[in-house]
């Protein structure tokens, strides 16, 4: 129990007094997690709104692969990478592997199926309710699909923080493509694998801390935003 | 005759900067679903100028017949033309509708009807004194900056009627729009239908309220199990109706 309580101490003294370790892990666990939610949105949002609006042969189907994409094992993503990355691999001139890049690559794959799913299911409700007032207004095709992406905005954006607090808190995908370098390529989660395995467990617990607040955070706003909606749905 | 049908249009062409879209003709208009013909054969022509009340009793097929006339149906048999073209793009463009339950886009009072010029491709210089004019003439200047969806259900009806009419369309289909309305919505939506109708927008509209048919129609369409039972001229309609099923829903009795 002196172990943790211990610490527990040094934990908070890392996190006040804002340890440069510590920092960089932090900065460049949400420089990777935000530029891959920001890479699955681009993707995700209009591939998702497309799916939800559109009738096409094997539409059915594809929705059914994307929903069940949204569970994806972190490890299979990070060895599929790994794999493409690798020297061997189709991708190796790139040389990736064990980068910052490759980190991304692997959570935007991780996550942009979580957006394409909950953006398709959003816009599908929305569609619902609007389409014959869209086709009645004489609205093409494209400016439904980015009028129905405009008004969902807050339900998407709960999508969108949905993937990001999936990708900042996997590990399995990054620690296999990004090898959790120290200064390079070493986020919150591979840094508590490894310090917790080494016995040092303030840095551990730091992290942990932080990433715990991370998805606090994420929730409030999931929370808050879902709020506000129904304060102007009033349904 | 033809003569004098082209000496006859070409003044309102130049008026207006495409051509008129009426008459609109229907001929053997069928829709199916489910193995059942919900309309089951319907023709008529509308010509400019009257206000036409369709009345009939529930599931007779009027909200379809409404979406079929509009575009927003694709009928199973028959065909629909406007001034003898068959419905396109631009025929839409010259059309609008208003819904029983109002659609409301997540944006302002104000907002909701700039969109309604900006997918017709208005420029914005054009669109800001129309929409502040449409905005006062639906009274709803006061709430212009407002999110459309907390307003109440008479203002955001009466915001999806000033929707329709921005784009100052040449017919203007209503599907019950004050179903669910108090009386003091009620009325302020009939002003606005009958401004329209005054400015030559062609009024079709269903309605269930009888003393609303009485208020606002020139004619009356009554629909009984998908057909025309009849059309008549209104005062003649709500005094001495010609077929049996109109007489009965006019006596107060339940028509099936």
């Amino acid at each position: 129990m002196q172990d943790f309580a211990e610490a527990f101490a040094l934990a908070f003294h890392l996190i006040v007094t804002a340890d440069a370790d510590l920092v960089e892990i932090v900065l460049l666990s949400l420089r990777v997690s935000l530029t891959a939610v920001f890479i699955a949105g681009v993707v995700g949002l209009p591939l998702g709104a497309v799916l939800a609006v559109a009738r096409f042969p094997g539409r059915g189907g594809v929705i059914v692969v994307v929903n069940a994409l949204m569970g994806l094992p972190p490890v299979v993503v990070g060895l599929l990478v790994y794999l493409a990355l690798s020297n061997a691999g189709p991708l190796g001139v790139l040389q990736l592997l064990y980068t910052p890049s490759a980190m991304i690559i692997a959570q935007a794959i991780l996550v942009t199926p979580i957006v394409a799913a909950l953006t398709r299911q959003v816009i599908d409700d929305l569609n619902r309710e609007y389409d014959e007032q869209l086709r009645s207004l004489g609205v093409t095709w494209v400016d439904a699909v980015s009028t129905l992406l405009w008004d969902a905005r807050g339900s998407l954006a709960t999508a969108l923080l949905a993937g990001f607090g999936r990708a900042v808190a996997e590990v399995g995908a990054v620690i296999i493509v990004g090898g959790n370098i120290n200064h390079v390529t070493r986020v919150m989660t591979t840094a508590i694998a490894l310090e917790t395995s080494k016995g040092n467990l303030a840095l551990a617990l730091a992290l942990g801390l932080i990433l715990l607040l991370l998805a606090l955070g994420v929730n409030a706003a999931v929370l808050s935003l879902r709020s506000d909606r129904m304060e102007a749905a009033r349904v | 005759m033809s003569n004098v049908q082209a000496l006859d249009q070409s003044p309102r062409e130049t008026a207006r900067t495409t051509a008129d879209i009426l008459p609109l003709v229907a001929e053997g208009l069928v829709f199916e679903a489910g193995g059942r013909r919900l309309v089951d054969g319907v023709d008529l022509e509308l010509q400019p100028g009257a206000r036409t009340i369709v009345l009939g009793p529930n599931g007779a097929g009027k909200s379809l017949l409404l979406r079929l006339l509009h575009g927003l149906l694709r009928p199973s048999a028959g065909r629909i033309t406007w001034n003898g073209r068959p419905a396109d793009a631009t025929t839409l463009r010259r059309q609008a509708m208003v819904f029983q339950k109002p659609v409301m886009l997540r944006r302002s009072v104000a907002a909701n009807i700039d969109y309604a010029l900006k997918v017709r491709g208005v420029p914005r210089t054009g669109r800001i004194p129309r929409v502040r004019e449409m905005l006062r003439t639906a009274d709803l200047d006061r709430l212009a900056p407002s999110p459309a969806r907390v307003l109440s259900g008479g203002e955001q009806q009466r915001l999806s009627l000033a929707r329709a009419l921005v784009t100052q369309p040449e017919v203007l289909f209503l599907d019950e729009p004050t179903a669910s309305l108090d009386p003091a919505s009620t009325l302020a939506i009939e002003r606005l239908i009958d401004d329209a109708a005054a400015a030559g927008t062609r009024i079709v509209m269903v309605t269930h309220d009888l003393g609303q048919a009485r208020r606002l129609a020139d004619e009356v369409v009554f629909i009984h199990r998908g057909r025309i039972a009849e059309r008549t001229a209104a005062f003649r309609f709500f005094q001495s109706p010609m077929s049996q099923p109109a007489a009965d829903f006019l006596a107060g009795h339940l028509v099936l």
